[in-house]
């Protein structure tokens, strides 16, 4: 990968947006980089639309807003308008094509269509979309090393729902096979 | 070396300021400073410390003033509308000789304004929180590490000069996660503090936290004794972070959020061979003066960029003092200027187009 | 030699500001007597307001802290979560308690907070020279209503203990006055309570001494509390309003 990777996360609030931007952020910091997590907030946070700033470096962070991202992560149509045109030349869009039902119209980019909704109910771990995107933009951008992603998905679930562990690491299982 | 986490700005500066001991908490909710608040009311009562949620702000500073007054190290938390409620009792703390740390996690202004990210508030922390002849200390953290950092410096200077100190964050570092280092609680004692108001235990004769003085000549000589104080510290601790300004002809002013942006586009500009460097005040009380007028014999042009309409300029343009042409670029409202934006800005005054 | 007569070790020997006939003097001396014969000198931290009583800080011997206006409550709230064995008072005129500090009043009350408030309650504003206060009179004259209050424009006054009354972390709230010998003594009684029970834990307590102002009422000392029984205790009934160990009594 280049020595930066600004990634924006979009969706609806409640699709764990913030969650999978985080997971991606706690992987960088296993692995040595320098990075930043900055969520969107106020009151689209409550139900509205939602993202998240992710960058990760080599070098010290400057801005941590991602305007121009290198790679798009659009779990709604909304998030895939706002953002499809201010994703870079030879940026990437992983989105979530049991939900968007649009294709991307722009060349420059590679684009990647996960039924990231349905794998999930199909493999009872329903709500976990976002991390089957997470492991598909893995797989596609090693932007992480897998021994890394584990420590991270261990980290960032919270104790008190340890049994979440599995189902995330099985979520990036099926988005690496994707 | 402890281990690095990844923590909200407004989170690891909760943590940073219990490290440095500090146990009583007053606030009120507001955004984008609420991790503050929530964090501290989850921490405090394991730790035996004192969390409370205030009617206003203008009863929580007070509450400050009254924790302050019995020796306590303290704070309180809030964001630009709430400062403006504050103002009132930072006034007393500063007329009263009380050390409190205040931190405002800025947002767009005037009114109720918008609650993105903003830095125009410079004014207000530097020139005016409140009424009558004082400064407070203002300290601006462009990180998270940096933020924890300034804690407990915010937190010491205040007590050793008697002061209120203010970390001016925004809602772009309050909100952001990065890699950080937690402080060790501190196991440094407190300073005494005899002058509090904690009971006369023993007969001492009786202490008064006061800021009412009837007689002008008095008061006129205890504003003296506080300027004179002042006068030490602008010369003992300023600080400022100078990034590639030994050669630089384009030099960037920015603190904060908007030196982050800053940085990125002096780095950009030096790859495309434009000698460009960036001074970042730390301190924005003291105003770290004598760092940009040690860049001015190298400099063309200057460049204050802000997330304001244009606040820190005025005091880089005193320390230039006419010297070499001062220019401004920002972005108000809550807008935050991009790299690209701010290159741009170097580039033109390169004279490259 | 005998002593018939001294002055509470909790006052200093600072000559009191107050205006002849002004009450202030006799709820300072109450106040000092209560620290007194509880032995609480050492560790009590008292509050003072704006407004006539500004200079309070200067006349007891215990610590004392100047809020700004009308914010003691919220002080004696940082000072009370310091200073965990500490007695906390404040002492706040009718402006300071219930016009700019309505606020920091009514929740420093209804948290429970465990301060004891005296309230000087002379129905005008003194310190600025005599303008309407939160709890002037229906009709009275002040200067900013020179042709009485009236209430369809300035609005009603307050009856603090009835207000504060209704709030659970009340522990007691009681009207005196200092016009007579026997309401003295009440009113020292119900001062000390208003400590006792704040040594006790029990809460906020708030003793309102309805009080006279000879030189902004434009009265003698005498005339004064002829017109406070006439017209101030009428509006102001004396009385326990609320008493959380003993009952409202007396009301």
């Amino acid at each position: 990968m280049s020595k930066s990777l600004n990634v924006l996360f979009a969706g609806f609030g409640g699709q764990g947006i913030l969650f999978a931007g985080k997971v991606m952020a706690y992987a960088g910091l296993f692995d040595g980089k320098e990075l930043s997590w900055l969520p969107s907030y106020g009151p689209e946070m409550r139900g509205g639309t939602c993202n998240c700033s992710v960058c990760l470096s080599d070098e010290a962070i400057g801005s941590p807003l991602v305007v121009n991202p290198d790679v798009l992560v659009a779990m709604n149509l909304p998030s895939l308008d706002k953002f499809v045109d201010a994703v870079v030349p030879g940026g990437s869009i992983f989105l979530d094509s049991s939900i968007i039902d649009k294709k991307v119209e722009r060349d420059d980019i590679s684009v990647y269509y996960v039924p990231a909704t349905k794998l999930a109910e199909e493999n009872g771990i329903k709500g976990l979309a976002n991390i089957v995107l997470l492991g598909k933009m893995l797989k596609e951008l090693e932007f992480a090393t897998g021994e890394s992603i584990e420590k991270s998905v261990r980290k960032c679930v919270p104790a008190k729902k340890a049994a979440m562990v599995d189902f995330n690491l099985k979520a990036i299982e099926i988005g690496r096979a994707q | 070396m402890a281990e690095k986490v990844l923590m909200k700005g407004n989170e690891a500066l909760a943590e940073a300021a219990i490290a440095a001991g500090c146990r009583h908490f007053f606030g009120y909710p507001i955004t984008p400073q609420t991790e503050v608040a929530a964090y501290m009311s989850k921490r405090m009562p394991k730790i035996g410390g004192t969390y409370l949620q205030a009617e206003s702000e203008v009863a929580a500073i007070n509450m400050v003033y009254g924790a302050s007054s019995a020796g306590m190290r303290v704070m309180t938390s809030s964001s630009s509308p709430g400062i403006s409620l504050k103002s009132e009792g930072i006034s007393y703390l500063a007329g009263a000789d009380l050390p409190a740390l205040i931190i405002n996690v800025q947002r767009g202004g005037p009114g109720l304004g918008g609650i993105q990210p903003s830095q125009s508030d410079y004014w207000q922390a530097t020139r005016a929180t409140g009424h009558g002849d004082f400064h407070i200390l203002v300290f601006a953290p462009s990180t998270v590490q940096e933020m924890v950092d300034l804690v407990s410096e915010a937190f010491d200077l205040g007590d050793q000069y008697r002061m209120p100190a203010m970390i001016l964050s925004d809602g772009m570092l309050g909100q952001m996660m990065e890699p950080v280092v937690l402080p060790e609680a501190s196991d440094k004692p407190l300073p005494e503090k005899p002058w509090a108001t904690n009971g006369t235990r023993g007969g001492r004769p009786h202490n008064i936290i006061n800021s009412l003085y009837i007689t002008p000549a008095e008061l006129e000589q205890l504003v003296f004794e506080r300027f004179k104080k002042y006068d030490e510290i602008k010369e003992k601790h300023q600080k400022a972070e100078c990034y590639l300004t030994d050669d630089a002809e384009i030099v960037v002013v920015a603190y904060g959020a908007s030196s982050r942006i800053a940085r990125s586009a002096v780095n950009t500009a030096r790859e495309q061979g434009i000698k460009a460097g960036l001074i970042r005040p730390i301190t924005l009380w003291p105003f770290p003066d004598k760092a940009i007028k040690a860049a001015v014999p190298t400099a063309k042009q200057i460049l204050c960029v802000e997330m304001s309409m244009g606040q820190m300029v005025d005091d880089v343009r005193l320390a230039v003092n006419g010297a070499k042409p001062v220019s401004f670029y920002g972005r108000t409202g809550g807008v935050i200027p991009t790299p690209a934006e701010v290159l741009d800005q170097i580039k033109k005054l390169g004279g490259v187009e | 030699m005998a002593v018939v007569f001294k002055k509470p070790h909790a006052l200093t020997d600072a000559p009191f500001h107050y205006c002849p006939g002004c009450t202030h003097g006799i709820v300072h001396r109450l106040v000092a007597e209560v620290i007194d014969e509880l032995g609480i000198e050492e560790k009590t931290v008292g509050v003072a307001p704006v407004g006539c009583s500004v200079f309070a800080y200067n006349y007891f011997n215990c610590d004392m802290v100047e809020a700004s206006h009308g914010r003691a409550p919220a002080v004696a709230t940082g000072l009370r979560r310091s200073l965990p064995d500490g007695v906390i008072f404040t002492y706040q005129g009718d402006g300071d308690l219930a016009a700019i500090g309505t606020a920091e009043t009514v929740h420093a009350a209804t948290r429970g907070e465990n301060i004891t408030v005296i309230f000087i309650n002379n129905a005008i504003y003194g310190m600025t020279g005599g303008q309407m206060a939160p709890t002037s009179l229906p009709g009275q004259v002040t200067q900013t209503t020179p042709y009485g209050r009236d209430v369809k424009i300035a609005g009603n006054p307050v009856r603090v203990c009835e207000m504060l009354a209704t709030l659970d972390g009340v522990a007691l709230a009681q009207r005196v006055t200092v016009d007579c010998v026997k309401n003295v003594n009440i009113a020292k009684k119900a001062i000390k309570k208003a400590f006792q029970y704040q040594m006790e834990g029990l809460g906020y307590s708030i003793v309102e001494v309805v009080s006279t102002c000879p030189t902004n009422w434009g009265l003698s000392p005498i005339e004064a509390l002829g017109w406070l029984r006439e017209n101030m205790l009428p509006y102001y009934p004396l009385g326990v309003y609320k008493d959380i160990k003993e009952g409202g009594e007396n009301k």
